[in-house]
């Protein structure tokens, strides 16, 4: 049967591989019928009602589920389908008790209108009592309006949906229950909580599995990924990011927050590029389990604005010889910090894709995100690797508003004001394709510089754009 | 720290990579705590092909806790839960590294753990 797919209107692109990702998790069969980035309105082809109320229940982009009984451009056409197609259930709700919803996208009506659309289904003849508030069933009929229909006077919508109300996804209850604004503990690049919740969405997040991000900050998207049933494991090069105060104002705390400890696997501090997690061989031809760890790794790695980026190391051990020997002396010291050097981060990018394919199970997924454009507004494009399979490329554009926000907080933006997630699955070693596995090997880009900002262009464009008078 | 996540740490250090001494890493003055978690075999049965086996071992004996079979437990026996499936469940699950040290066996590098936190940044000399 088809069903239609109420999303919201907004982070467009993120919605159709969120959809996808649900059905993988839930392991349902899907075909998207219709689908286009300017509609609320998708439409799909399930197995059953009981799958569509399943594959939505942790979509953080749809707002409900319903069996589609007609479509069409005009009211008349929709009719006509139901009355092709769907006599076999209208005795099933012909006692219950029911209401009947207009869900107008973009345009008006005049309350005389509605009544009279709403009347002209009579004919299926329902005669249970009519309850607005939890009726047993709900019929919506959605019209699909042009942009600025009312100002432009139109009489009709483009297309019409009807269908039976069956299911709401997790849109109302869980970014809600993990808003920034209410978490005992963030920072200024603490991840949107709608945001990271469709991220763990993306990256299958899902009871019984294990989830990892080497640049875990406060701990955003282990909180997203223990929400929807995970074992959760971060690490960050800044251990007072996790530790916060030390009490209540901790990464632990905001597990403890909501509720969450029992998805708390482990924390420790660590350099992404020195890291001890251990790795398994590229193309060892093992059972695709042993020897990697992770069903899914997601991060948002530093872009190097401000105190961002940074790896282990000396800067320039010509210049400062003396470094070296005194940390020799003085590691063992609790209190003892190591020297960071500036690094790139199209090489951490690298290092990032590498670590994935050596530490996750075969069908695991890496999700990050990364800025859309350069300082120079070129595009930057989506890292490769053999062993990685593109799955999805979303974009969030920032509105101004958001923009000028997001710039005084954590200043990663570039002057384009969007950014990307991505998303890739590992390959069995058996798909990979080996002349890509070579040329990879070849040309392995080395992204050599010793200043932060030879190293990132985006911190240039931060301090040489942004931070200029005048500048937006 | 859940004792789990040792299964999956290694030296830092990347001469010890090649080293199989460099994994497990040993525990020392280690602290522990215990929370308790709702068994969750589906978990377990995720997680058993991709520990090593003779490392979770190698840690339990270090630990204290009751020796774990030679072999791992197949996913039926798992299923059927018992006795090993209930030590497995303790001691990767519940128990939890607070306090103490965690060594390399290879360099003798000692790692500290501080509230639950385990501290894997290395020196310049040995980046
Ligand atoms: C954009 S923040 C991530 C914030 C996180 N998603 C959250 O919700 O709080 C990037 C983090 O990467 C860390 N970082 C920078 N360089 C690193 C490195 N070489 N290895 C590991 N973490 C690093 C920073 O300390 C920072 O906490
Ligand atoms: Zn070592």
């Amino acid at each position: 049967m088809e069903y239609l797919v109420r999303f919201s209107q907004s982070h467009e692109t993120f919605r159709r591989p969120e959809l996808e990702a649900l059905a993988v998790i839930e392991g349902i069969n899907l075909d998207v019928v219709s689908y286009s980035l300017n509609s609320p309105f998708c439409t799909i082809r399930l197995p059953s009602s009981a799958a569509a109320t399943r594959l939505i229940r942790r979509s953080i982009l749809i707002q409900s589920i319903h069996e589609l009984w007609g479509a069409g451009t005009t009211l008349s056409a929709v009719h006509d389908q139901v009355r092709a197609t769907t006599t076999h259930l209208w005795p099933l709700y012909l006692s219950c008790s029911f209401k009947f919803t207009l869900d107008s996208y973009q345009g008006s009506r005049p309350a005389a209108d509605k009544i009279r659309i709403i009347n002209s289904f009579a004919y299926l003849g329902f005669a249970g009592p009519i309850v607005m508030r939890l009726p047993d069933e709900e019929f919506v009929l959605f019209e699909d309006w042009p942009w600025n229909s009312t100002p432009l006077g139109l009489a009709d919508p483009t297309r019409y949906f009807f269908g039976r109300f069956l299911a709401v996804g997790a849109r109302d209850e869980l970014p809600r229950k993990l808003d920034l604004k209410r978490r005992r503990y963030i920072s200024t690049t603490s991840m949107d909580a709608e945001l990271a919740l469709v991220t763990a969405n993306l990256a299958l997040a899902a009871p019984g599995k294990l989830m990892y991000d080497p640049f875990v900050g406060t701990g955003s998207f282990p909180l997203a990924c223990a929400q929807f049933g995970a074992l959760t494991f971060g690490s960050d090069i800044d251990g007072r990011s996790m530790r916060g105060d030390g009490k209540r104002r901790t990464l632990k705390g905001n597990f403890e927050q909501y509720e969450l400890l029992g998805g708390l696997g482990g924390m420790f501090t660590a350099d992404l590029t020195n890291s001890p997690v251990r790795r398994g061989v590229l193309g060892d031809g093992g059972d695709g389990m042993r020897g990697r760890v992770f069903d899914g790794i997601i991060c948002d790695p530093p872009y190097g604005v401000r105190e961002g980026l940074r790896v282990l190391g000396v800067r320039d051990p010509e210049k400062s010889p003396w470094v070296i020997p005194k940390g020799k002396e003085m590691y063992k010291q609790a209190d003892f910090i190591p020297p960071r050097k500036p690094y790139s981060f199209l090489a951490m990018l690298d290092d990032i894709l590498q670590f994935a394919a050596q530490t996750l199970v075969d069908d695991g997924r890496l999700s990050f995100w990364m800025p859309t454009a350069n300082d120079q507004d070129q595009e930057m494009s989506v890292p490769t690797h053999p062993y990685l399979e593109i799955v999805s490329v979303c974009t969030q554009v920032f509105n101004k508003c958001m923009l000028r926000h997001v710039v005084a907080g954590d200043g990663k933006l570039t002057r384009t004001g969007s950014r990307r997630l991505i998303t890739y699955r590992r390959l069995p070693d058996a798909k990979v394709d080996q002349e890509a596995v070579k040329a990879w090997e070849g040309g392995t880009p080395k992204h050599e510089g010793k200043t932060a900002d030879e190293l990132n262009p985006f911190r240039k464009a931060y301090f040489n754009g942004f931070e200029s008078p005048g500048a937006e | 720290m859940k004792l789990l996540t040792l299964n999956f740490l290694s030296c830092a250090v990347k001469t010890c990579k090649t080293s199989p001494l460099s994994f497990p890493l040993h525990p020392k003055d280690a602290e522990l705590a215990k929370d308790d978690v709702e068994p969750n075999p589906d978990l377990l049965t995720n997680i058993l092909p991709r520990l090593d086996w003779s490392a979770l071992r190698t840690t339990a004996a270090e630990l204290g806790f009751p020796d774990l079979p030679e072999t791992a437990p197949s996913p039926e026996e798992l299923v059927e839960g018992g006795k090993t499936v209930q030590d497995l469940h303790e001691l990767l699950m519940e128990t939890q590294i607070v306090e103490g040290k965690l060594v390399c066996g290879c360099c003798g590098h000692e790692y500290a753990v501080r509230e639950g936190i385990a501290n894997f940044l290395l020196p310049s000399h040995l980046v």
